[in-house]
């Protein structure tokens, strides 16, 4: 067994982003994450960005590390340039860009020095919507909503209750932000300062972060062992 | 003391569960669309069913990732054969393939549980059985995967085939015709799903017979 001291592989996460949830809607897909960069259980950054647009048809989002997310943007940036060189009026949708992502996470994990993330790419190419996730060790696959680490737990319940195939922009971005408050009430890592994108046929959108309006005025809330006997 | 943190696994257990029957003059592959990690479901709708060639066709469970580098590893050899020989690969033939690939990874395994069927050079049904590494039979029957505890005595009982040890070999396919075959595998779907935790949502069942190859599906619990 080889000394962490010794090791150049990621053998654990240092800053990670908590979940990324996201859902096709009528026009494309709709992605939220909020902007936190936890050091172990320290909120130490406050605005990371977690969803970016990959070319012209993509939105990828990421949870986990947030450097192995960055070193991905870089090789994704060096793809899209080359792709682009061709100068053949083709361009990388997001099925491609997902595959790539794929092979690259699932080869990472074969030599033993993963990337510590769980990626989320959305996309819209020719009408066609695509929604698709890869892990750390290389699992893919696509769905019609999907949601990263503790989102898997808390907002896919809703997702599959309340999502249908022609929800309209505002229906979407209304069900993302209950998932969101759901997380923000439920995930200790998750904060309130959040980030939605969309991405139609006529390009990617980042909005401005926002706040979730919260009530925390619940009489449990704030005595949470009254009525409990036996307890102080 | 050192600080506990988070840690990692190559291998995960994306469940499933994958039958075959061969009979006379047909073959029967089916398995799950649930994917899951632990107490997770990541999906309830992803295929495990690749076709490899026009008569060959598999089915695997275990972990997603290897699971799909092995079809992809399959699909491009069977590519530079169709250059090599124009034309497509016997059922026998990617047999003997799939455990030559696994067992090429004997010390980093792929963690795929298989089951291949088709139609072999007699247009009979064929159906073989794997492990992880590679070591493999032809068999008449068999299942692979979270469910196959549940599934393999439940078909000994119902197809009884004639021991290996008989002399002379007798042919190791079922009895049963073509609609028969079919209403088992569903039933024995609708039976793991019952118990098994990580078999469920529905079952894709691909039908191979003398007029080609057809696909069927069939919902089962969600729970």
């Amino acid at each position: 067994m080889e000394r962490v001291a010794d090791s150049q592989r990621t053998l654990y996460p240092y800053v990670t982003g908590t979940s990324v949830v996201a859902i096709k809607y009528k026009d494309g897909i709709l992605m939220a994450a909020d902007m936190g960069g936890s050091y172990g259980s320290t909120l130490r950054y406050k605005s990371v960005e977690r969803i970016k647009p990959i070319g012209k048809h993509s939105l990828l989002g990421a949870s986990g590390e947030i450097s192995d997310f960055q070193e991905i943007l870089r090789y994704l940036d060096e793809l899209i340039l080359y792709d682009n060189m061709w100068d053949d009026g083709n361009s990388l949708g997001p099925k491609e860009v997902h595959n790539y992502l794929t092979r690259v996470m699932y080869n990472r994990r074969n030599k033993f020095n993963p990337l510590w993330n769980a990626l989320v790419l959305g996309g819209i190419k020719n009408g066609q919507k695509y929604l698709g996730m890869v892990n750390m060790i290389g699992i893919n696959f696509e769905d019609n909503h999907v949601a990263t680490g503790l989102g898997n737990h808390l907002t896919r319940p809703i997702l599959r209750d309340e999502w249908h195939e022609n929800l309209t922009f505002e229906e979407g971005v209304k069900l993302l932000e209950k998932c969101m408050r759901v997380l923000l009430y439920r995930d200790r890592s998750a904060v309130n300062k959040i980030q939605i994108s969309k991405i139609t046929d006529e390009g990617a959108t980042l909005f401005p972060p926002f706040s979730l309006k919260t009530y925390w005025e619940f009489s449990s809330f704030k005595n949470p062992t009254a009525g409990a006997e036996g307890s102080w | 003391m050192t600080k506990k943190h988070a840690n990692w696994s190559p291998y995960d257990n994306n469940g499933g569960s994958c039958v075959a029957i061969a009979g006379a003059d047909y073959c029967v592959i089916a398995a799950d669309t649930r994917m899951s990690t632990g107490y997770n479901i990541l999906t309830r709708d992803y295929s495990k069913i690749s076709q490899l060639a026009d008569k060959a066709v598999m089915a695997s469970s275990g972990f997603q990732a290897d699971v799909k580098a092995l079809q992809k590893a399959l699909s491009a050899k069977h590519l530079i054969y169709q250059h090599q020989h124009n034309k497509q690969m016997s059922c026998p033939a990617m047999a003997q393939l799939l455990s030559n690939t696994l067992y090429y990874k004997r010390f980093f395994p792929y963690y795929a549980f298989n089951v291949l069927g088709g139609l072999d050079n007699e247009g009979k049904g064929c159906v073989f059985t794997y492990d992880a590494v590679g070591s493999y039979e032809r068999v008449g029957y068999s299942a692979q995967g979270s469910g196959s505890t549940l599934i393999i005595p439940f078909l000994d009982n119902q197809l009884k085939s004639p021991s290996p040890l008989l002399l002379p070999a007798k042919d190791a396919v079922t009895p049963l015709s073509e609609t028969e075959a079919i209403d088992l595998v569903k039933t024995v779907f609708a039976s793991a799903t019952e118990r098994d935790i990580y078999t469920g949502d529905k079952v894709e069942i691909v039908i191979l017979n003398a007029s080609g190859m057809r696909r069927e599906y069939m919902e089962l619990r969600k729970d």
